[in-house]
């Protein structure tokens, strides 16, 4: 055929490319549809303000939330005592957004740093295969069947109650979910051809997996991340009730449930759980929205 | 004077069958099972057979994508340097990756969709030696002006591109690197027929500017017949005939061959043969027939075809080499 007419042709398909409006980036595109979840977007919000609440906490209350007030013992609420005091006179309101800091910082920073330890490991493993798979996967069943109370129970009788003990049980026990999700993914995603390519230029295990690839395997994992928040802080709360968690000195939303375990304060002064039980209640629920609506911005089924 | 530029003798690539409990390894895919194959410079090879046949296994053993198991794939210089590349160290293949690339059938999943096209192509320059981003990005520009496309549509996404589309973004990776063969492992086989048509064109432009060797591995044999200077055809992992193209159409040896050949649409109502029905599916590569390979579906089969396998043998016809594995063919073989 000559080539000038095959230079038509393909003129002929550029043109028909070149009006087909091209769509805005994929990243906008997931954006837009997190923004369509209306749960989600709340979600978000109310996220937000309660975690800028509690960095920002020094400048919402005029109180000390460790700092003991006998004259004010368990005043109800009031517009100087917004969620009430304490059997000590301590302001529930202050302790509620410092506790805020330490409770989301453990659970944020637990699932963070278990989803870098989960990546790291399963993203290499999956990628490469072989012997160091069938071992990172045993040894993720080993920390995964053993029950975390017992673990827990077992490092505050050894090393004792702290905020870093709780926080490095929780990453022991919740790497291995993480490594299996970016394991998986990244056992499919290898078989791509995107991959094989980039295998045929001989470039190292180490961008492939890491730099290229990873990107493909992480939104299934942030999703991953939020839900493990949420579990991590209701775990904290629940430990902390019973008096494992945290030392109680330090104010967290578990260790200012804790007051609940009396029976006096249970049925007389409501203000002294009933908040902080509801912000728990409200923050874990948001984080779940906000998963739930990344999940499905980001579920490749429903991009077309 | 033909140069070759790939020796592959006696090439196997036998994936292991894990099941139960422990993953004992039960079996082997037999998916290349002994290939000895001479690719020239300059030359276009076909590569046909039936899907699951192992071809695309075979290039990407050439590319030392899967290990070969067994048997040597020789690469010669321009220089005649003969250099055996199953046995090198990963770090000694580079020289040689730059030399061999592939392009690959499926348009959706050739290409990262996290990256840019520029973002996902930039890494292997950078890995040979193009250290200025400037640099990358001529190369780059340039590649995807030679295949009909903008140079700004390296900063675009590939869920942006059709399917036309993104497979020349991949022939650009391929030649990104000015490689000497390319391994075009059924590039088109996914794309609409018209488009087709405009790819192929696009790869045989590029074969004469750039000297290319192809290896072009298709199920169609259709479309091979003007394209390919010489055809191989394959079947569990074995290649069964062996010739120029237009003696695979004219004077077909191999009973395999003639069913594929059979199975090609032919717009002129005369010259419709009959066509043969192969029966039954491909045979499991796990547990291969006795004898020869084919003999369960060959409607030529005979008693000896159930015991003794068939080897490639050298015939011609023409005047051109043609190597088939039949027990039936009556021609004079050459030693
Ligand atoms: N990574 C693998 N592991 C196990 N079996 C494989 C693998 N890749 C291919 N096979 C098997 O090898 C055979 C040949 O596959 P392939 O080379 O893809 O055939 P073709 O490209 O001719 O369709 C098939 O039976 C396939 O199931
Ligand atoms: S050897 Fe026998 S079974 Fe095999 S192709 Fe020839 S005739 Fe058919
Ligand atoms: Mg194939």
């Amino acid at each position: 055929m000559a080539k000038s007419s095959l230079d038509k042709k393909f003129d002929q398909i550029r043109k028909r490319e070149e009006e087909k409006t091209f769509s805005t980036k994929k990243r906008s595109r997931i954006v837009n549809k997190f923004l369509n979840n209306r749960l989600a977007v709340l979600g978000l919000i109310i996220f937000t303000i309660i975690i800028l609440a509690s960095i920002f906490a020094p400048l919402l209350s005029p109180y000390d939330p460790m700092r003991v007030d006998l004259r004010s013992m368990r005043q109800p609420p009031s517009f100087d005592h917004w969620f009430g005091t304490d059997s000590t006179g301590r302001d529930v309101f202050t302790r509620v957004l410092f506790g805020g800091r330490v409770s989301i910082f453990i659970g944020l920073g637990s699932a963070i740093l278990s989803a870098v330890v989960g990546i790291a490991v399963g993203c290499y493993a999956g990628y490469k295969g072989g012997w160091i798979d069938v071992i990172a996967l045993r040894i993720s069943e080993i920390f995964m069947s053993f029950p975390q109370i017992i673990l827990v129970l077992l490092l505050v009788s050894i090393t004792g109650q702290s905020l870093f003990n709780l926080m490095a049980i929780f990453i022991l026990t919740g790497w291995g979910g993480m490594y299996r999700l970016a394991r998986a993914r990244m056992l499919s995603l290898r078989e791509e051809e995107y991959v094989q390519a980039l295998r045929s230029f001989g470039l190292s295990t180490f961008t492939i997996c890491y730099k290229h690839m990873l990107p493909n395997a992480l939104s299934p994992i942030m999703v991953n991340i939020t839900l493990s928040t949420a579990m991590f802080i209701l775990t904290e709360a629940g430990l902390s009730f019973l008096g494992l968690g945290v030392p109680l000195n330090i104010p967290t939303w578990g260790n200012i449930l804790n007051v609940a375990q009396d029976i006096l304060i249970l049925q007389n002064y409501w203000w002294m759980w009933g908040p902080v039980g509801i912000v728990i209640s409200v923050f874990v629920l948001c984080v779940n929205f906000i998963g739930d609506g990344l999940r499905d911005s980001t579920d490749p089924s429903q991009q077309g | 004077m033909k140069k070759e530029i790939l020796k592959l003798r006696g090439v196997k690539v036998h994936f292991p069958v894990k099941a139960g409990v422990f993953n004992r390894v039960v079996g082997h895919v037999l998916a290349v099972d002994g290939v000895d194959l001479d690719i020239f410079r300059g030359e276009v090879l076909g590569l046909a057979g039936e899907s699951g046949c192992g071809k695309t296994t075979l290039g990407k053993a050439i590319l030392r994508l899967v290990e070969p198991t067994d048997g040597e794939v020789k690469y010669i210089s321009q220089d005649d340097d003969e250099i055996e590349l199953t046995s090198l160290e990963k770090k000694d293949m580079d020289p040689f990756r730059k030399k061999l690339q592939i392009v690959f059938q499926d348009p959706h999943s050739s290409l990262n969709p996290s990256f840019t096209i520029f973002g996902s192509l930039q890494d292997p320059l950078k890995k040979f030696g193009i250290k200025s981003k400037e640099e990358r990005r001529k190369i780059i520009g340039d590649l995807l002006e030679a295949v009909n496309m903008r140079r700004e549509y390296m900063d675009r996404y590939p869920h942006e591109f059709s399917g036309g589309q993104r497979q020349r973004i991949g022939i650009v990776r391929a030649l990104c690197l000015e490689p000497e063969l390319i391994v075009c492992d059924e590039a088109v086989s996914a794309l609409d027929v018209s488009i087709q048509a405009q790819v192929l064109k696009l790869l045989m432009q590029l074969k004469k500017e750039k000297n290319l060797t192809y290896l072009f591995i298709t199920h169609d044999l259709s479309v091979t017949e003007y394209l390919c200077d010489r055809i191989a055809v394959m079947y569990l992992g074995r290649i069964v005939e062996l010739c120029a193209s237009e003696d695979l159409y004219n004077n077909t040896l191999h009973p395999y061959s003639e069913a594929l050949i059979s199975a090609i649409p032919v717009a002129d109502l005369d010259k419709q043969t009959k066509r043969i029905v192969l029966e039954g599916d491909v045979p499991s590569p796990v547990n291969p027939p006795k004898g020869c390979p084919f003999h369960p579906r060959c409607p030529k089969a005979t008693d000896i075809c159930k015991t003794e396998v068939p080897t490639l043998k050298k015939y011609s016809t023409n005047g051109n080499e043609h190597y088939a594995s039949c027990h039936l063919i009556d021609l004079p073989e050459i030693s």
